[in-house]
């Protein structure tokens, strides 16, 4: 490998060296074509020529037209950016403004809840009581009706069985063929019936 | 004229040949006006970057698309630069050294691929590159700081008696500026570029041809980042130089 490399550079050098002599012999162009074309000063007054006018083309669309621009589009977006963080913190202290008053209306309402529960607690008991009471003065009512009818029925009761008892008295009487004495009959009907009913 | 040696060994070396300054039409003499390869390759770097940074921002979009992302990257890049190396009132030359890395790094870029014609391996351009903020900065910094400019040669935090040599080192250094930022770019260029030529001629013998075309893809891809470095370092060398003539003072 290295043989070769070697090989290669000494005919490069030879390939050299008869190109200079060629140069020599006379063409101009390959007199620069051998050397350093980096050195032929021939070619400065082009190249600064046209380098001046590229620079001078680049400077001013970079100046007037790109760099301006450019600076425009990142200033805006800077700012969009800080608009829209400042936009977010706004958003976001009204969504906990939000979130509090949903807090305290919801305590309120409960507070509210409790008091209409509390309220409507109070109005039934009351209601309940009064129709406690109404039931209780009308079974009171009933209960004294019923007792005076009761009252009614045996003091009814006990002035028939003393008519039956008399007259069963009475034709018992005249059955054993005895004379029925109406006083004699009452009186002891009723010496009877005393200690039975009452 | 060397084409029985070719025939013979099967090799080509031109790898200056690429540098050669032609005429675009006929085979005239270059003169001054002359379009040239060179005309036709600084015309082409020009519509690139109209492209990437006009054509790529006509939509001034807040959500930019890719080449409008990558317009603003490289307008961020350049406009940090100035701002931290040279400082804020800088900002007024930034369309300027804009212009620099642009054309530098287009001109590099473009200059890769075959068969084209990097404008920046010429030290006549980068020469005038180099000058013209060699001359533009020394200018900046007597108008901005008066005759308090030489204090940027008069080291004052060093003893009296140094003073002097320092003063002549600096100002040695100040003047050899133009030349290493010219040709650090323009050596850069040409070698990458000549190197790449070389390896691709021994891609003619086919013993060593894989060898070579790795070699080349290798150095091919060195080239691109050597590309953007130099770029690079052009640009922030110009804002070094800057903030020197803006403040002077060590």
């Amino acid at each position: 490998m290295f043989s070769l490399l070697q090989e290669a550079a000494t005919t490069a050098a030879g390939h050299t060296e008869e190109a200079a002599a060629t140069a020599a012999a006379g063409a101009e162009a390959a007199e620069s074509a051998s050397g350093m074309p980096q050195l032929d000063f021939s070619t400065f007054p082009n190249q600064i020529f046209w380098l001046v006018i590229t620079l001078g083309v680049l400077y001013w669309v970079l100046s007037r037209i790109a760099l301006p621009r450019i600076a425009a589009v990142i200033s805006d977006r800077q700012g969009a950016i800080t608009g829209d963080l400042m936009a977010a913190e706004e958003f976001k202290q009204k969504a906990k403004e939000a979130e509090a008053a949903y807090d305290k209306a919801l305590a309120d309402a409960r507070v509210e809840a409790g008091k209409i529960v509390a309220a409507n607690r109070a109005e039934i008991q009351k209601e309940l009581d009064a129709a406690i009471a109404r039931a209780d003065a009308e079974i009171a009512a009933r209960t004294a009706e019923s007792e005076k009818r009761l009252a009614e029925i045996r003091t009814s009761s006990a002035a028939d069985a003393r008519e039956v008892a008399r007259d069963v008295t009475g034709e018992l009487v005249r059955s054993f063929g005895g004379k029925a004495d109406e006083a004699a009959v009452d009186q002891a009907v009723d010496s009877r019936m005393k200690g039975t009913v009452q | 004229m060397a084409t029985e040696a070719e025939e013979a060994t099967g090799l080509s070396f031109h790898p200056m040949e690429q540098f050669l300054v032609k005429p675009l039409f006929g085979d005239g003499p270059v003169h001054w006006y002359t379009p040239t390869n060179v005309t036709l390759w600084m015309f082409i770097t020009v519509a690139a970057i109209v492209a990437l940074l006009v054509m790529g921002t006509r939509g001034r979009a807040i959500v930019p698309n890719r080449v409008q992302s990558v317009a603003e990257l490289a307008y961020g890049m350049v406009h940090k630069m100035v701002e931290d190396v040279a400082g804020k009132d800088a900002l007024k030359y930034f369309p300027y050294i804009m212009t620099l890395f642009m054309f530098i790094t287009f001109s590099n870029m473009l200059g890769l691929l075959p068969k084209s014609f990097t404008t920046t391996s010429h030290i006549a351009v980068t020469g005038v590159l180099a000058l013209a903020v060699f001359i533009s900065v020394t200018v900046i910094g007597f108008v901005k700081n008066g005759t308090h400019f030489l204090g940027l040669f008069w080291v004052t935090s060093a003893p009296l008696a140094l003073r002097p040599i320092l003063a002549v080192i600096e100002v040695i250094s100040y003047f050899v500026r133009p030349v290493s930022h010219s040709i650090r770019l323009a050596g850069n260029m040409m070698a990458g570029h000549a190197v790449i030529k070389v390896f691709a001629g021994f891609a003619a013998i086919a013993a060593i041809s894989p060898l070579s075309i790795l070699a080349v893809t290798a150095v091919y891809g060195l080239e691109v980042l050597v590309s953007f470095i130099q770029a690079y370092v052009f640009t922030i060398l110009t804002c070094v130089y800057l903030k020197d003539a803006l403040h002077p003072a060590h």
